[in-house]
């Protein structure tokens, strides 16, 4: 898994906006990546994640090598679980305090994530006790609140919010997790997907292999440099490897030279 | 403020006894006292059985507690019915509580027709005439090293012996004894529609879920299937059968129209439902007849929202039925997505080709295998059919990854 880091120059790392995008496949191993990775430099964190428990996370990064309830109970991980939230939503009691939690938008018919926007600013602001380093914004599939009912123009919004505060005024970084196929019928998600791409500093597009299922070589990554972003007239970098996951780690290696061929 | 609010929401999950998802290999002995599961070497958890045996090794040993099991439904929902009943039968020869939701028909009705299960005898004589066919072939040379263990038997003893995965018989209905102890809720439409017309909902998805999401959480929490109610020793399993969801007898129009009016409807509930499920311990199955919803996109939203998603295709009234490609099946199975559960790997079988069939009395889900081709000149419409077919063989598992181009050798 550490493999991936050494394309990162730790030289200009912040204010960058990744985009994690999968097609035909589950990209959620880079998820886990950039949270044990994160949290191991000693970022704060704040994750988003709407379709998995915590327990399920914490397992994961428990093989990785970091622990989450002791990053949580440090206060280096903001922790926000779609699942358990929504149903505290819908079936809690009334008496909660008038703060409205931050997935008030699936039950109000105003389709605007600001309270979710609100939630991930204040638990990115740096208070004075705080000393990690720079704050990061991690979000577990963005395509899972198209589901839920925001309009594709609220979830780039929401986007847009957050480079806002995070990356320039915090100087933090933002990974964000969608999905998309090539031959989806989804419009909306295509639109969410299709403009992430165009403003992301970089992307790793993990896709299945054109062939079919392999044993051995599970898919496809396409790691995105967008140097034509920063007006020096230069193409993108894209550089493509395959590879394999095990239970602890993801081998990679360039493309035709997995171990099984070898 | 803000770092209080982050803390007290992790404390209250602490504080509910999460018992989802739980690494609990530490307490080995306490996880076998829930009858009817067995953990999952792969990811420590607990899995049950869905009632069919093949479909457990296809799934990577069963349903793991506190997922959802989508079977996309075949044209006249024929088998997917039976694949409903078998997940509820399993549940009452283990003796799970059950949970039956249904638009359509009425939930005793369901329970007065599950297959009833093959007893050890019964089922032992059935394969009696092919064991002995087999054991002759096997090689009958005495054991020289470890001669000790001559005289035990050769091959394991028949399935129903072990207490994970039964066998049913289609051909005859369960018998009402076993139903005895056997505790089950039911979610009937159209009952709960006229006993309460006035509902509040507390938010804008379809009336007809919202109920059924307040009937599952008031019988997940009321029977402390969460986990809130620590006096209770004997945990026990809710297994909860949703049939037909989204169809319009739901009251949602995305199978008839090709702009329904809430696109969001099936989703918002599929996403409250995973949330229920994490948090207690039960897991549910649920037919959606895709074949009548027009917009794709929400098939594959659903999809991403649901763990285990699996297609049957069955050649009921098209061309298929009469191929003699497939003259031993009954349809295709196409498995769509199975879950990585606490792990960054999940158990994928090495065979993407499966086909399920019917036979007197049971059903299987097996490999496909092609008769092989031995007409001398090889007509031009078979090989073309054959080539259909390998082609549709070689896209396989949609969450791996589906290959498009037919390699051709």
């Amino acid at each position: 898994l550490n493999t991936l880091i050494l394309y990162k120059s730790r030289a200009a790392l912040q204010g960058k906006f990744t985009l994690l995008r999968d097609t035909r496949t589950d990209g959620s191993f880079l998820v886990h990546h950039f949270l044990s990775f994160y949290l191991r430099a000693g970022c704060k964190v704040c994750f988003v994640a709407l379709l998995q428990s915590f327990s399920h996370y914490n397992i994961i990064a428990q093989k990785l090598g970091v622990s989450l309830t002791a990053a949580r109970e440090r206060g280096q991980l903001v922790f926000l679980e779609g699942l358990k939230s929504c149903l505290d939503l819908l079936f809690g009691e009334e008496s909660e305090s008038g703060q409205p939690g931050p997935l008030q938008f699936i039950s109000e018919s105003a389709s605007n994530l600001k309270a979710l926007f609100d939630f991930v600013r204040t638990s990115l602001t740096p208070t004075d006790s705080d000393s990690w380093q720079g704050p990061v914004l991690l979000v577990d599939d963005l395509s899972v609140l198209l589901s839920l009912g925001a309009a594709p123009v609220a979830v780039l919004d929401f986007i847009h919010y957050c480079r806002v505060t995070v990356c320039s005024q915090l100087k933090g970084n933002i990974v964000v997790l969608v999905h998309s196929n090539e031959d989806s019928e989804d419009e909306e998600n295509e639109l969410v997907v299709n403009s992430l791409c165009h403003h992301s500093d970089l992307i790793l597009w993990v896709e299945g292999l054109a062939t079919g299922f392999c044993k051995d070589v599970h898919g496809e990554i396409k790691i995105i440099k967008r140097v034509s972003l920063e007006l020096t007239a230069e193409q993108d970098h894209v550089q493509i490897y395959q590879y394999k996951i095990q239970d602890k780690n993801v081998t990679f290696f360039a493309r035709g030279l997995s171990a099984a061929v070898l | 403020m803000a770092a209080a609010a982050g803390p007290a929401v992790g404390g209250a999950a602490r504080g509910r006894g999460a018992t989802s998802f739980q690494r609990k290999a530490a307490a080995g002995s306490r996880l076998a006292a829930v009858a009817g599961t067995r953990p999952s070497v792969r990811h420590g958890q607990l899995l049950l059985s869905s009632g069919l045996p093949s479909l457990d090794c296809v799934l990577g040993g069963g349903v793991a507690v506190g997922t959802l099991l989508l079977i996309e439904e075949d044209k006249y929902g024929l088998y997917s019915n039976l694949l409903f009943k078998y997940f509820l039968a399993e549940g009452v020869v283990c003796g799970h509580d059950l949970f039956v939701a249904s638009a359509k028909e009425r939930p005793d009705n369901i329970l007065k027709e599950l297959p009833a299960p093959l007893l050890d005898d019964t089922y032992r004589n059935e394969l009696g005439e092919e064991a002995t066919a087999v054991k002759s072939e096997e090689f009958q040379d005495s054991m020289k090293i470890a001669w000790r263990y001559q005289n035990l038997p050769k091959m394991e003893a028949s399935p129903t012996s072990t207490k994970f995965g039964h066998y049913y018989d289609v051909s005859k209905t369960m018998s009402p004894e076993l139903f005895q102890s056997i505790k089950w809720h039911s979610f009937y439409l159209p009952e709960e529609l006229s006993s309460q017309p006035k509902m509040k909902t507390c938010s804008n998805m379809n009336s007809a879920y919202a109920r059924l999401l307040q009937s599952i959480q008031r019988i997940i929490y009321q029977e402390g299937f969460d986990g809130s109610d620590p006096q209770k020793k004997q945990k026990n399993i809710l297994r909860i059968g949703i049939q037909s969801l989204g169809s319009v007898l739901w009251g949602d129009d995305i199978c008839s129209s090709d702009t329904p009016e809430d696109i969001h409807s099936l989703t918002k509930f599929l996403y409250v439902l995973r949330g229920l499920l994490r948090k207690s311990l039960s897991a549910c199955i649920v037919t959606v007849p895709t074949h009548l919803i027009q917009n794709k996109a929400i098939m594959e939203r659903v999809t991403n929202l649901s763990d285990t998603v699996v297609g049957l295709e069955s050649f009921i009234g098209s061309e298929r039925e009469t191929n003699p490609l497939y003259k031993d099946y009954h349809g295709l199975v196409h498995v769509h997505q199975i879950p990585r559960l606490n792990s960054l790997i999940c158990d994928v079988s090495d065979t993407k080709d499966l086909a399920f069939r019917l036979k007197r009395k049971l059903f299987t889900i097996e490999r496909l295998h092609l008769p092989p081709d031995l007409s001398d000149t090889v007509s031009r419409a078979s090989k073309q059919d054959l080539a259909e077919s390998a082609k549709l063989l070689s896209s396989g598992c949609g969450a791996m990854a589906i290959g498009k181009k037919h390699l051709d050798f």
